[in-house]
């Protein structure tokens, strides 16, 4: 039996969702980027599970579960065309990369 | 202070030393090994909020197979220090308030949610044994069965794009 209350958990949501903010915005290399993305993901689960919680809803969990669905494919994706930019460009920071850049 | 409490607290230090260390580590393989922290913190607190088959996930999914892709492309492309260039004058005066004003509202809305949650449901503590993997898995398997294998042909999309991304150009 849990006694922490749900909105311990949603501020600490909040502050990793912050925090992967900050990191999208200031790393330079891509694949930490991406990592970024997956910290705000994370984030929100956990917002989804605390909140399926509080509401006695388990509809929140499914969308958790269709979250990380969704996330890994999103990787795999991500991380191909990572790999097509390093091949082509020989980089991986994302300054160098500006073809659409004006 | 309850088990709970100080497991609560342990496992959220470790959450946030994570994500900090994910920021300011300049190797992308220690940036990885700290998303890692992170996940698996946020899987004892998903337990500790009784959704075990999330935690669960939560570790073969993400700390499993999500992580290792990660890790596997750093080590493909031999990712080494990142190179920090100038940042704009905008990016550190405008930039750092603004985050930490983005932080501290989100915090705030959270916090403003949920002490509305708790008197709307008259409790605030979270029940732990209320449901269980099996009530989950009905809720799957009947009410969302359509998403479910919506999802199913996402990722077979997401194998065949990955390929045909990766691929050698010819």
């Amino acid at each position: 039996m849990s006694v922490v209350p749900v909105s311990y958990y949603l501020v600490l949501s909040a502050v990793l969702f912050g925090l992967g903010v900050v990191g999208f915005v200031f790393k330079r290399n891509i694949i930490t980027i991406y990592m970024a993305i997956e910290l705000m993901l994370n984030a929100v689960n956990l917002a989804f599970v605390a909140f399926a919680r509080a509401h006695g809803d388990l509809a929140g969990l499914v969308y958790v579960f269709f979250v990380i669905v969704v996330a890994a494919a999103e990787a795999a994706v991500g991380l191909a065309i990572v790999i097509t930019i390093a091949h082509n460009r020989r980089t991986l920071n994302v300054e160098d990369v500006n073809l659409l850049k004006f | 202070m309850s088990i709970p409490f100080i497991l609560f607290f342990i496992c959220a230090a470790a959450a946030v030393l994570g994500a900090v260390l994910l920021i300011v580590a300049r190797e992308p393989i220690h940036s990885a090994l700290a998303l890692i922290l992170v996940m698996m913190s946020l899987a004892v607190l998903y337990l500790l909020l009784g959704a075990e088959f999330i935690a669960a996930v939560q570790v073969i999914v993400y700390a499993g197979a999500v992580m290792v892709l990660f890790v596997f492309v750093i080590m493909l492309l031999n990712a080494g220090v990142e190179v920090r260039t100038n940042y704009s004058k905008i990016a550190k005066y405008v930039g750092v308030p603004l985050g930490f004003f983005l932080l501290l509202e989100v915090a705030y809305w959270m916090w403003g949610s949920a002490v509305g949650t708790t008197v709307a449901n008259g409790a605030g503590a979270v029940n732990a044994d209320a449901v269980s993997t099996v009530d989950l898995s009905n809720l799957l398997f009947r009410d969302y069965l359509f998403p479910f294998e919506a999802t199913s042909i996402l990722v077979l999309i997401a194998i065949v794009g990955a390929l045909v991304l990766a691929k050698k150009g010819e």
